[in-house]
């Protein structure tokens, strides 16, 4: 069953790194195509480092591995990815009249990809 | 590492809004690389590493054919020319000279021009309009705060440098102890990797940024706040209580705020209420706010842009004068509802950081671009202009994150022109083209 789940993005030094040396490179696209996840959420859906997830949002969706944090760093419920091209498919253009779209605070679905 | 050996002294990096001024870089001019940068973060290493001289990217493509400068030059000035409502969007990365030729052309076609500030600290500049800020640098943070409260961001990771040359560890004048002289607050919504050098993390429950905020003025000035607040916002009455006194009871403070707040709900709401607290602190003691910015120029467009057009970002120039209203004039809402007919990207990558609706549009439209490095955006471009790399070959201006010009250092030549020399090219072309400005000015006939 696919939960709902609040997802933040943000910057990493890996992110930042691998930036450098290009957005087309494989660090890069690992990078910001791995989604944090609370370890316990991670248990409940039957995932593991590094399983692939559905991550859906109102504005469109994207598979990512997963990758698990402890409940002290990373609450249940919340997801942390790297900024990059992912993160932005499942961001809204509406700003409500400030210019900026809410990306640090995105309610997206998550769902085991089978296979 | 061949013989040819340079070494550059008090270089600059322009990766993050901290701008150190003092890297000292083993240049090796064989490699057209550079091996070494003493003094500089993981970041910093990084940038100066994988920005050696690429002499196999073309220096232009126009539909996807290698294209000289020049011809590129002449595609961009007609596309502008024709252009009924063009978008120049970027900035962040490049020097300030280059920021004013891209005004410069904003004028003259009549343009829609915004900065990344727009999704980044925009709400904050928003809320400076409204609220004011209680400013300092980051030279006087460093030798005065013995309180420094980090809030929504994870400096750790994005601005390393931060705490080690500006504010944690640094030993200031009179914090002369560095660390053990200064309290350190981390307020975020999960324990990033800055809670490290915290004594005191609070987390907040997602989205109360503002409900915190506006509880901790009330207690500041003495007033009673319901012990509810933790229902509502997931800290303690206790520890708001703990950390006002705390606010109030220093000799200097310093609350440096990053994009949790300017990115969740409430936006330049939550920067306004960070920004009034700092205010209302100023009836107790010395309090200073600072928006922690990104990217390394991104406060040179902020300042470029305001000397200008008097507005920082989000200022459309179609009637002639400059207008601002961020939500109509800001690229996010005005590529996502499918608006501009043509734009001009200088150092910034819309193509992977906008909301699918934005990139669309940008494929729809003639789109140029100018970047030392091949970019989601320089993929879906009609026109990509390769530029040498600002702080590395070329000169110029740019400003720290508290608002300090720092003149860049050059480290390797280039074969490539930088953007300003390009941007100044394509405004003398299309003034050719257009005769003058398209919009003529306010009071012509």
């Amino acid at each position: 069953m696919p939960e709902t789940m609040t997802l933040i993005g943000g910057r990493s030094s890996r992110q930042g790194t691998s930036l450098c040396a290009g957005k087309f490179e494989a660090e890069y696209i690992e990078v910001s195509s791995t989604v944090e996840m609370n370890a316990e959420d991670m248990a409940r859906l039957g995932l593991k480092d590094g399983d692939p997830v559905r991550l859906r949002s109102a504005s469109g969706e994207v598979s990512v591995r997963c990758k698990g944090r402890t409940t002290k760093d990373l609450p249940p419920g919340l997801l942390f990815i790297a900024y990059g091209p992912l993160s932005s498919r499942l961001m809204a253009s509406d700003t409500a009249g400030s210019g900026m779209p809410i990306s640090k605070h995105i309610e997206v679905t998550v769902e085991p990809v089978s296979g | 590492m061949s013989d040819n050996i340079r070494i550059i002294n008090d270089a600059t990096c322009t990766f993050c809004g901290c701008v150190c001024d003092d890297m000292h870089l083993t240049v090796d001019l064989d490699a057209h690389k550079i091996t070494k940068a003493e003094n500089a973060c993981v970041l910093g290493r990084a940038w100066f590493k994988e920005h050696g001289i690429d002499e196999k990217r073309p220096f232009a493509l126009i539909e996807g054919r290698e294209a000289s400068t020049e011809e590129a030059i002449e595609a961009s000035a007609q596309i502008l020319a024709n252009a009924r409502f063009p978008l120049i969007y970027g900035l962040s990365d490049t020097t300030c000279e280059a920021q004013r030729q891209a005004v410069a052309i904003a004028d003259m076609i009549g343009a829609n021009l915004d900065t990344t500030t727009s999704v980044c600290h925009g709400p904050s500049g928003m809320a400076f309009e409204g609220v004011g800020e209680s400013t300092a640098t980051l030279g006087e943070i460093r030798n005065r705060a013995d309180l420094l409260v980090f809030w929504g961001g994870n400096p750790a990771e994005s601005h390393p440098r931060l705490f080690t040359r500006y504010t944690v560890t640094a030993k200031g004048m009179y914090v002369p102890n560095g660390r053990k002289d200064r309290t350190v607050v981390l307020v975020d919504v999960r324990r990033s990797p800055s809670a490290a050098v915290a004594d005191i993390f609070v987390q907040v429950k997602p989205q109360r940024d503002f409900e915190v905020l506006w509880a901790l003025r009330a207690l500041v000035k003495g007033k009673r706040v319901d012990p509810n607040i933790e229902q509502v916002t997931g800290v303690p009455l206790a520890t708001l209580e703990d950390l006002a006194q705390r606010m109030k009871n220093c000799r200097f403070g310093a609350l440096l705020f990053g994009m949790g707040l300017t990115m969740t709900r409430g936006r330049h709401f939550n920067s306004g209420a960070l920004l009034a607290l700092a205010t209302d602190l100023n009836e107790y003691t010395h309090f200073v706010a600072k928006p922690v910015r990104g990217h390394g120029n991104v406060t040179g467009a902020d300042n470029v842009v305001s000397w200008q057009t008097g507005f920082p970002f989000g200022v459309n120039l179609g009637r002639g004068y400059p207008r601002f209203n961020p939500g109509e004039f800001t690229s996010a809402d005005l590529l996502g509802r499918g608006e501009a007919d043509a734009a001009l990207i200088i150092a910034a990558d819309p193509g992977a950081n906008f909301s699918h609706a934005a990139i669309e549009h940008l494929k729809r439209i003639p789109v140029i671009v100018l970047d030392p490095k091949l970019t989601h955006t320089g993929k879906l471009a009609r026109v990509a202009i390769t530029t040498a790399t600002y702080g590395i070959s070329v000169p110029g201006t740019v400003y720290r994150m508290d608002d300090v010009a720092i003149s860049l250092r050059t480290a390797l030549p280039s074969p490539y022109p930088s953007d300003e020399e390009v941007l100044t090219r394509i405004k003398e072309r299309v003034r050719e083209l257009l005769g003058g400005n398209r919009v003529p000015a306010m009071g012509a006939a």
